[in-house]
């Protein structure tokens, strides 16, 4: 423990990305397994102790401090691990310190019942920077500035292999990942990912910065407004080796049973799942609300009168696998021809091809997607036509072109202290709309109403200023929530604004984000609630 | 003077702590006809006063920084030594008592018809080779910072910081280490712990530290050999240390730096965000206030009547009081009351 622990130490105090990733790749050689699976696995997330979870640790450390001085200093710290850790009695410096192979286990073993004795029982083991350590492993979220991705760059960087060949194989295996070291470190044999529905990582778009692309080199697609999914079938195996991931390589098959069931063809599909209606693109786009769809996310099961009245289909972008062939190393343009040699053997119930949009220059696809708002569509994607399948993001090869986000003035009602790197500052920001006339007998007959909320979008110059006035303005505190003064006007930026039960307002934007903050504008000529509900398109 | 109710010869206000016979204000943050000052930092010493009273080292501190004294700003001074006691205008009498805060820092012991008031102004109870340690002063009202006041906060030994900031030297003999610390107390206490820990070779100064760098030498703290860091050439400052004001760091100037390894000396370096907010890549838990166990133990040494807390986190501190049965309120003071840990330049020192 007392080495992973250091490695998180030096991580949070790095700021260079090749530091970090020396430190890494520095542990992962010098470490031996298991240990350095276990910690591979969390560093990227990878674990998962159902016993032991932020609210367990909570209820613990509440029976052993004073609940009101937890919360002050939880609230301080901004990060519920290290408060435990900087609050917990120190033990003998010289102890021995268990193993990460044996704390894992130790975790692993907890129950909801026993959790309560056992997990005090490690940490009294441990010293500040183990249990921090500890807590972390346990509830996941390292907040140490490190991606999985990161971790996967300096783990090829340690055995000299590739990244793209440990992202091909990381979701076939399990922590500690002991094949895969064996592969990359000692050279066994690679993991076999074809007889398992395995998930690979999807390829991603950068937003467009270029002024215009040539449309002989890209081609172009709607933005769908759903989720991007993978469906993948192994090609050996019987039964239920179907499973549709999303981006995150989460199998939410269960989620969506009327898609697990529909493909019978060893492949692998890139697509957006979506719910069937008529709001995107009109009656032709055949699709429902992001709104819609998100009724139907994160359900274990999903009852048959769910699935009539939002029903679920796949509207596919690409081909990875067909028949076990794998088609990633082709251009976009040979696998689009796969791709739409495929669709007649898919059933349509289930399935259908994301259309390419036709436009004689860019000027023209930019008139295109200027109607893109009427139509209730996100954006346009451009494609390279020679773009091989690859993962992640790779620089000229795919691009996202959203259309511009709507703009909103809202008030600033309150402010919420930040966690982790943010700590201490008010960075979390709920602002409102005027309801009635807020110009009519000076502000008396109007009031705010909030309609979201957004930590994004402002430089840490900002965020200072910003934090500042929450300070000088506080009206009222609420634990870490401080309610302000209306004083202030933000203009935030959003991608469409939807019906919601959620809040009073009754109204929940998409990606709100501060866009610019309106230190000259009276607060009276902020927005009114009308003007929000006017771009509703459920 | 009639008898009058218990206490009510001192109030608490948002500018500092008057006391009511004579007017004499301590600490305030506007300029009064008669001011206790308890030590030289901003948030308790300013210039423009009728007539300052504190130790002889603060006058000599507030005379550097705040140009008090004789000259255009400058009022009267009167100096007062540890254990010596004023009678001041109104016939309140006041002790300088040590704090163990920084050079010259005291508490004051007030007295009148029996009834003593200590206002302890920044204290710690851990050594500090640059001044005398703080003494426990029995008192009926007891009025406290609580600049530390949460119990995550525990400064380890000073001796583990200074291993971990030499230690960083060793590791790196072709870099340098560059130590933020408040130009006022922190940056010597600093030096001098290094010269106890064996550190004996030149440490580079930035130019912001020079003046009370020799203040403090001037009062008898040794501080071994400072260079300028304007003297230095990038080679000479291999494998050293440099000592600058906490805005310099992650600054241009740091740019003239062999390769420097970033460290920052402060209590709040006890909390990973707050080290990361400033990208500091080694923080030295080091602090010269209380820590929490340090405030809790104070109050129940000094076991007061009531403890009055002027500044800090004092809801935890309050609410430890509450727990304890223990009378308590907390002062709102102007200019002390922001945190105190997105500190500017000018901000509350830690």
């Amino acid at each position: 423990m007392k080495r992973f622990a250091a490695l998180l130490d030096a991580l949070a105090y790095t700021v260079s990305r090749n530091r970090k990733l020396a430190l890494i790749a520095g542990y992962l050689r010098q470490t031996p397994d298991p240990d350095r699976g276990w910690a591979l696995g969390a560093l990227t997330g990878s674990l998962d102790f159902p016993a032991v979870k932020i609210n367990a640790v909570r209820n613990l450390m509440k029976t052993r401090v004073d609940p009101e001085l937890w919360t002050l200093s939880r609230d301080f710290v901004g990060d519920t691990a290290e408060t435990v850790s900087l609050l917990w009695p120190s033990s003998d410096p010289d102890a021995i310190t268990p193993s990460l192979a044996e704390t894992v286990a130790r975790l692993t073993a907890m129950k909801r019942s026993t959790v309560m004795t056992e997990l005090p029982q490690l940490l009294d083991m441990l010293d500040e920077a183990e249990r921090y350590a500890l807590i972390k492993i346990a509830t996941g979220g390292m907040r140490v500035g490190v991606s999985a991705r990161l971790t996967k760059l300096a783990f090829a960087q340690s055995f000299d292999v590739t990244v793209d060949e440990v992202e091909e194989y990381w979701h076939a295996l399990t922590p500690p990942f002991s094949q895969l070291f064996a592969w990359a470190a000692d050279g066994a044999d690679p993991p076999d990912t074809a007889s398992i529905p395995t998930f690979r990582p999807f390829m991603l778009a950068h937003p467009l910065e270029e002024d215009a692309v040539d449309l002989k080199d890209y081609a172009a697609e709607w933005k769908w407004d759903g989720i991007r999914v993978q469906v993948v079938r192994a090609q050996a195996g019987d039964g239920h080796e179907t499973r549709v991931y999303s981006r995150s390589g989460d199998d939410i098959s269960a989620s969506f049973p009327e898609i697990a069931e529909a493909l019978d063809i060893p492949a692998v599909l890139d697509g957006e799942l979506l719910v069937r209606g008529d709001v995107q693109g009109g009656v032709s786009g055949g699709a429902a609300s992001f709104n819609a769809l998100q009724k139907r996310l994160g359900r274990k099961t999903v009852s048959k009168k769910m699935r009539e009245q939002l029903p679920a289909f796949v509207r596919l972008y690409d081909a990875l696998i067909v028949d076990g062939e794998d088609l990633r190393e082709l251009p976009w343009e040979q696998r689009r021809e796969h791709l739409e040699t495929l669709m007649p053997r898919l059933p349509d119930t289930a399935f259908d091809l994301s259309q390419l949009v036709q436009a004689d220059d860019f000027t023209a696809l930019a008139e295109i997607r200027e109607n893109a708002r009427e139509d209730a569509i996100e954006g346009l994607m451009l494609k390279r036509r020679d773009s091989a399948y690859v993962a992640g993001r790779k620089a000229g090869a795919w691009y996202k072109w959203k259309r511009d986000p709507l703009l909103i003035d809202c008030v600033l009602m309150y402010a919420q202290r930040g966690s982790g790197k943010r700590a201490g500052l008010y960075s979390d920001y709920t602002f409102g709309c005027w309801a009635g006339d807020p110009d009519s007998n000076g502000l008396g007959g109007a009031e705010l109403l909030p309609v979201g909320k957004a930590y994004s979008g402002f430089t840490d110059a900002e965020l200072k200023k910003l934090d500042k006035l929450v300070r000088k303005t506080t009206l009222k505190r609420y634990g870490p929530v401080r309610e302000v003064e209306r004083t202030l006007v933000l203009e935030v930026a959003f991608d469409s604004v939807h019906t919601s039960t959620r809040h009073k307002s009754g109204l929940a934007m998409r990606f709100p984000r501060i866009h610019r903050i309106r230190w000259d504008k009276p607060v009276h000529e902020a927005d009114r609630i009308e003007a929000l509900k006017a771009l509703i398109r459920d | 003077m009639a008898a009058s109710a218990p206490f009510s010869w001192i109030e608490p206000h948002r500018h500092g702590i008057r006391i009511v016979p004579g007017d004499t204000w301590v600490d305030p943050s506007r300029a009064a006809d008669r001011a206790l000052v308890t030590h030289g930092h901003a948030d308790h010493a300013r210039g423009g006063h009728g007539t300052t009273f504190a130790t002889p080292e603060t006058l000599a501190i507030m005379a550097l920084r705040y140009n008090t004294g004789e000259g255009p700003n400058g009022g009267k001074t009167v100096p007062v030594s540890y254990g010596e006691t004023v009678t001041l205008t109104g016939g309140v009498t006041a002790t300088y008592i040590p704090a163990g805060h920084v050079l010259g820092s005291a508490q004051i012991l007030l007295e009148h018809a029996g009834e003593r008031v200590v206002i302890t102004g920044d204290y710690k109870r851990r050594a500090d080779p640059t001044c005398p340690p703080f003494e426990v002063t029995p008192c009926d009202i007891f009025i406290t910072e609580a600049t530390f006041g949460l119990p995550v906060f525990t400064h380890p030994p000073i001796a583990d910081e200074m291993a971990k900031l030499l230690g960083a030297l060793r590791t790196n003999p072709d870099a340098c280490v560059l130590v933020g610390a408040y130009a006022l107390g922190k940056a010597q206490r600093v030096i001098a712990e290094l010269r106890a820990a064996g550190q004996h070779a030149p440490i580079y100064l930035h130019g912001a530290m020079e003046k009370m760098c020799r203040l403090y030498e001037d009062h008898g703290v040794d501080l071994g050999r400072l260079k300028l860091v304007a003297d230095a050439s990038k080679n000479d400052m291999r494998g050293g240390i440099i000592i600058a004001p906490p805005s310099a760091l992650n600054s241009t100037w740091a740019r003239r730096l062999p390769d420097p390894i970033t460290a920052m000396a402060s209590g709040w370096m006890r909390v990973r965000g707050r080290a990361r907010q400033r990208g500091v890549e080694l923080p030295l838990i080091i602090s010269d206030h209380a820590d929490w166990g340090e405030l809790t133990q104070t109050i129940e040494d000094v076991a007061p009547q009531e403890t009055w807390i002027t500044h800090g986190r004092e809801d935890a501190l309050l609410r430890w009081c509450e727990l304890g049965q223990r009378k308590a309120r907390a002062l709102a003071m102007v200019g002390r009351d922001q945190e105190g840990d997105q500190e500017g330049d000018g901000g509350h020192e830690a």
